[in-house]
């Protein structure tokens, strides 16, 4: 171990609440065994490195880059663009890189209307000249430039190749650190594009709440609609739960805290949608034959898309909401 | 040139597909706009077919299953029901006009109703233009 160089791993965030640095930061007494086998090169949470010393990196010098959060602007691309090219292995890390997150439920709307909202509609603004961010505005001193926000929110795959997905909403940190001594170990890797961390089995299977083979739902509740027994299956009790169309791995943390499946691993590899498959499944469960009963049973359900792609609508087959 | 739609077709074998074989034995005319694709039972067109149908390039979808009470599965054609409404109510929802999804119970004996069903739904695509799926996938970023 002592002569072994030690690996250098970046950590960067694009559109991202932070979460996912702070669950790389929760390894906690594991953090030894990382720092002693990696030096971070670049993290701007923690570390004061700059944009300018990553470009001054010749290419591939970055063994491992975890690179969490969506593409929402150009900073965000650009940076999917360099740390690709300095990076060995580039993971896409939690939901938002792997399949859009939470940020990806903008693409229910446009960037017209996100602007008009955000600057202009809400509450508290008040912006009498209608003032909207410009990419590039000249001032008599110079010109100033922020990134461009652009009109969708994509993943990090739709932006440059991925080698691995780290899915998680933040990922478990275990599962990170699990996957960090694989490459220090030098074990052997999967194949470049899989989803590692995360089980190939539903999280039904590691579930405990107690399910039956026959599950009908018969009213659609919402969570704080319904006392929750604590032990029966949240389909069972009307409640959408995700887990039958959702990877395990997470250790079903918020079943455990008795809240239902949101679907932030993302679903089993064999399935190319990730809502699609819920939506199936959760259709088998109605108990309606005619079709005004389906229709009323389906009333209950509030919001489709934010419930069976609530962390992954940029990576949905649709992407986003037709807005022409 | 007249917008044609392109309209992909999942056909039960056992009830829908039959009937659509009728119209065509008996030559019966209908438009010529629809892709069929034969699944054995209603009950297996999955969600995921219909969406990626729209993200290649359908401008609408037709499903055909036996009538209710017919299914050569017992249950499938329920389950396609169900299906179809929540799939309907995501659409929408996604900015999709809901009538370009469209489920039907065909008999195998109904020749004339699938030829009536399918030039229903194309003059009804026609009139709604090509899919807003295409014209958006265009303006991705």
């Amino acid at each position: 171990m002592e002569n072994k160089p030690k690996l250098k791993l970046a950590v960067y965030w694009g559109a991202a609440c932070g979460g996912c640095c702070v669950s790389v930061l929760d390894v906690h007494e594991a953090l030894f065994d990382v720092i002693a086998a990696a030096d971070l090169v670049f993290w701007p949470i923690a570390l004061d490195f700059k944009y300018k010393d990553v470009e001054a990196m010749p290419d591939k010098h970055i063994d491992i880059t975890l690179f969490n959060g969506a593409v929402r602007n150009s900073e965000n691309e650009n940076m999917a663009r360099l740390l690709r090219q300095k990076s060995n292995i580039l993971i896409a890390y939690g939901s938002c890189a792997h399949m859009g997150g939470i940020p990806g439920l903008a693409n229910m709307y446009d960037k017209a209307s996100l602007f008009r909202r955000v600057y202009i509609e809400s509450e508290s603004t008040v912006n009498e000249n209608g003032t909207l961010p410009q990419p590039r505005y000249e001032v008599p001193e110079g010109v100033l430039t922020i990134p461009e926000f652009y009109n969708d929110v994509r993943t990090l795959d739709q932006v440059v190749p991925v080698d691995y997905y780290l899915p998680g909403c933040p990922p478990q940190t275990e599962r990170l650190v699990e996957v960090f001594m694989a490459v220090v170990k030098g074990e052997a890797l999967p194949p470049p594009g899989s989803v590692v961390g995360a089980r190939e089995k539903t999280l039904c299977e590691e579930c405990d709440r107690k399910k039956s083979d026959n599950k009908v739902i018969k009213k659609i509740y919402r969570p704080w609609e319904i006392y929750d027994d604590g032990e029966t299956c949240f389909l069972e009790q009307g409640v959408i739960c995700l887990g039958p169309a959702t990877r395990g791995g997470c250790g079903a943390r918020c079943i455990k805290g008795n809240s239902p499946c949101r679907g932030c691993y993302g679903p089993p590899s064999e399935s190319i949608d990730p809502g699609a498959k819920m939506m199936s499944a959760l259709a088998t469960m109605i108990d309606a034959k005619e079709p005004e009963e389906v229709e009323k049973i389906l009333e209950d359900l509030a919001d489709p898309s934010g419930t069976f792609y609530r962390c992954s609508i940029p990576a949905s087959l649709l992407r986003r909401k037709m807005i022409t | 040139m007249e917008f044609q739609p392109k309209i992909i077709a999942f056909l039960c074998n056992w009830c829908s597909y039959t009937g659509a074989d009728l119209a065509g034995t008996s030559r019966i005319k209908y438009a010529p706009n629809i892709r069929v694709i034969r699944v054995m039972c209603s009950g297996r067109v999955d969600p995921t077919f219909v969406l990626k149908s729209f993200t290649e390039g359908a401008d609408g979808v037709l499903i055909c299953g036996c009538h209710p009470g017919d299914c050569h599965y017992h249950e499938g054609n329920y389950k396609c029901l169900r299906r179809y409404h929540l799939l309907v109510k995501y659409i929408e929802q996604m900015g999709i006009r809901p009538e370009r999804l469209r489920l039907e119970w065909v008999s195998a004996s109904e020749g004339k109703i699938f030829a009536e069903i399918v030039n229903e739904m194309v003059q009804t695509v026609k009139a709604l233009g090509p899919s807003e799926v295409k014209t958006v996938v265009e303006t991705l970023t």
